[in-house]
């Protein structure tokens, strides 16, 4: 298999499977941690709230990530609420979190304009912040599919892999080393996440 | 399956392949409303929404015989990003405001058709009843958004699957009631058609049988302007 996903009970998995297969991916699901333990490529997708979610892990999940994901490095792409869950913790919540990116995740704050309305809820162009993987930076506008309430501040902006403007300009995708994680829902964005999901699927590992 | 008048129903194909051919069109919302559930009294078929939701590589939004608020907890599960209400709505607004502070105003679409009734006045039309309601249409629309609707989808049921244009009179007095977006639907048949309801003020507009019939004899087909084509009509109606 060429991904694994994270089905933990916190999200949609099935169109983010079902985009995997579209694009000739070979991916499956996991419903229990001992799945996992064999994953060469790592999703873990969610929607919800942040304690909702970081409580899901604490079930038999944790230990088993942190190996995949800090020892043996294997990439790991979090979506939504799932790259929230990358962070170290979030306003929306008091659960710690898995903390692989030092962000902390705090609500949209779209400059006082009273007609941009929270949840950010839409298409919206992302812009690649530097040369990355994911999301080139030679392919003219791209567009995703956003519903979120949160958004990852990352204490060094090297981290920063993507911004979206919504009022103020903020980070809606990161990347520390083999950690990749998107505000935004490319199993909802039809050619670009596909593009997008294709291209974690050849990260090496 | 797509309707004339909401009348005359037309089955174009099974649901989940039109959704695979939708995804291959790279359609930006796909809106699926369930002409059935609510005037039968049934609930929404959650099997085949649940289908249509993990093959769908956009954003869904379904209505159709959402009754409560758990329905529509029960459809953002299933993986489907907004709800059209219209029946539930009618019968009491509150359900909007609870469903938009479950998952948020955006996610929630108040439906709103609007008939002539025989002096040619338009009236509020009860798609679930099939008949003219003594409520005033826009006030609906503006009890919609009241109660917390992020958006309004208009439809004028005597255009619906017409392909003759949308009623612009009706969609420039809609659109400047709410602050909402509105999204015209009704009478769709041809991308001028289009620009033409942006121009009358609408966010945007719906269409079914233009994208779905060919021809004059209504030959299935599912069509779907290119992203340029539409950004095309956007800088011209700009």
């Amino acid at each position: 298999m060429d991904v694994t996903i994270v089905d933990c009970g916190i999200g949609n998995v099935k169109s983010v499977l079902r985009m995997f297969e579209a694009v000739d991916v070979q991916a499956e699901l996991a419903s229990d941690p001992a799945g996992i333990a064999n994953a060469r490529r790592l999703v873990l997708p969610g929607v919800g709230a942040f304690d909702a979610g970081m409580a899901a892990l604490d079930r038999g999940w944790r230990a088993l990530l942190d190996e995949l994901a800090v020892e043996r490095k294997i990439p790991v792409l979090g979506i939504c609420l799932g790259m929230q869950l990358l962070c170290r913790g979030s306003e929306e919540g008091v659960a710690q979190g898995l903390g692989w990116i030092p962000a902390d995740v705090k609500r949209i704050d779209t400059g006082g304009d009273p007609r941009l309305k929270v949840p950010h809820m839409g298409w919206a162009e992302v812009v690649p912040a530097r040369e990355n993987a994911l999301i080139p930076t030679d392919e003219g506008p791209q567009r995703f599919y956003h519903v979120h309430t949160y958004r990852a501040v990352c204490d060094d902006p090297a981290d920063e892999l993507a911004t979206v403007n919504y009022g103020t300009p903020f980070t809606t995708a990161v990347q520390r080393g083999n950690v990749y994680g998107v505000q935004f829902h490319p199993e909802k964005s039809h050619k670009f996440g596909m593009a997008l999901m294709r291209r974690f699927a050849a990260l090496p590992c | 399956m797509k309707t004339m008048r909401f009348k005359d129903a037309k089955y174009v194909g099974d649901p989940i392949n039109a959704v695979r051919i939708f995804n291959e069109k790279e359609v930006d919302e796909l809106m699926v409303l369930d002409v059935d559930a609510s005037p039968s009294a049934q609930a929404p078929d959650f099997e085949l929404i649940e289908q249509l939701a993990s093959e769908c590589f956009m954003p869904l939004c379904y209505g159709g015989g959402i009754r409560s608020f758990e329905d529509a907890k029960t459809l953002f599960a299933l993986g489907v990003e907004k709800v059209a209400l219209q029946s539930a709505f009618l019968a009491d607004p509150r359900i909007l405001r609870q469903i938009a502070d479950h998952a948020g105003e955006q996610a929630v679409v108040a439906s709103i058709d609007v008939s002539r009734d025989w002096l040619g006045r338009q009236r509020l039309y009860s798609a679930s009843g099939r008949k003219l309601r003594s409520k005033d249409w826009r006030a609906a629309i503006r009890e919609a958004v009241d109660h917390g609707a992020g958006e309004i989808l208009l439809t004028s049921v005597e255009r619906e699957g017409t392909l003759s244009g949308l009623d612009l009179t009706l969609v420039r007095e809609a659109s400047a009631l709410v602050e909402v977006p509105l999204i015209a639907n009704g009478g769709v048949g041809s991308l001028d058609d289009v620009r033409a309801g942006v121009e009358a003020g609408a966010s945007a507009v719906a269409a079914g049988a233009f994208f779905v019939f060919y021809g004059p004899h209504r030959a299935v087909l599912i069509t779907y302007p290119r992203y340029e084509e539409v950004e095309a009509l956007w800088r011209a109606a700009g």
